[in-house]
């Protein structure tokens, strides 16, 4: 079970997640430098948070030309799974790998703060075996997290069943006040519809070990290591 | 050659910044100013190209890098 962890010039979240598939889940993880398109020998890939290329022009606008990105679609394509976490979402939307675009936060603030996120759906990688509507706390550290897709789009989004996980109050409820961004129907993780390629924005790689003060995150990592090797 | 590029956000799309700079404006005393939105410009040389070759690398490059199709459209005026 091995895990690739890509690495673009302004990643920042690479370390914490490689440290968590290896240390903590007890995965074999690898770096991916971006320069390397080859792909071959791993199970799944996570592109992590961070300011790839300094999110030059928009967030993830750069980073979808980079090398290892035709690797990561066509990785993609063959159905194995691709994991984005903050930056790496945004990256994976620039890519076409998933629906949407992230614009700036309603408040216009970088927000760095503790969300509550409801798991909507488990049946992909990172959240199998997980119980629909388990509450997950875990921090978002973005200023591009507002969720958008034009109404139509969104409400196909919905009935295909690809919104993952939604911004929610501590006890699971929806609420304006618990959508930190503004996204659409509060929605923080989505999958495409082969379901193989899944991100979030909050950061489970900072909430995976008590010591952290919450150790939700590590149930998401959990899962990918599990529907590995399952797979 | 130089071609220059708007980039704004689609109408339909909500523009936080604008906004903001919206409400600033208001609350100095602009109160004409009916609504703000805020966009990207870009110049961009072409050396050894036709206008039209030039005009389409340009056009393309819009389409596929400088906007993001999803929320922004973009408009190319040459020189």
């Amino acid at each position: 079970m091995r895990v690739g962890v890509v690495v673009f010039p302004g990643s920042n979240c690479d370390h914490d997640t490689y440290h968590v598939l290896k240390h903590v889940c007890g995965s074999e993880a690898r770096f991916v430098w971006h320069k390397d398109s080859d792909l071959r020998g791993l199970d799944a890939v996570v592109l992590p948070g961070g300011f790839a290329y300094g999110d030059y022009l928009r967030t993830g606008a750069i980073a979808r030309f980079s090398p290892v990105m035709r690797g990561v679609v066509e990785f993609a394509r063959r159905g194995q799974p691709v994991i984005g976490i903050c930056n790496g979402f945004q990256v994976l939307q620039e890519a076409g790998l998933l629906p949407g675009a992230m614009l700036r936060n309603r408040s216009v603030k970088f927000l760095s703060q503790p969300v509550h996120v409801r798991v909507e759906r488990t049946d992909t990688p990172l959240t199998a075996g997980l119980a629909a509507g388990t509450l997950l706390t875990m921090p978002i550290a973005h200023g591009e997290g507002n969720f958008y897709l034009p109404a139509g789009e969104l409400q196909r989004l919905e009935d295909e069943g690809q919104v993952v996980f939604r911004y929610t109050e501590k006890d699971g409820r929806l609420a304006d006040d618990a959508n930190p961004n503004g996204s659409a129907n509060a929605i923080a993780g989505v999958c495409n519809r082969a379901r193989n390629v899944v991100a979030l924005m909050p950061h489970p790689e900072r909430a995976a070990e008590p010591e952290l003060g919450c150790a939700d995150g590590r149930r998401l990592f959990e899962a990918l290591t599990r529907s590995l090797v399952a797979a | 050659m130089k071609a220059r590029v708007y980039v704004t956000l689609k109408k339909s799309v909500f523009d936080p910044q604008g906004k903001t700079i919206h409400d600033a404006l208001r609350s100095m005393g602009y109160s004409s100013v009916a609504d703000v939105r805020q966009g990207k410009f870009f110049e961009v040389a072409l050396e050894g190209v036709t206008p039209e070759a030039g005009l389409k690398a340009v056009e393309e490059i819009a389409a596929k890098v400088l906007a993001n199709p999803v929320i922004e459209s973009y408009r190319v005026e040459v020189e």
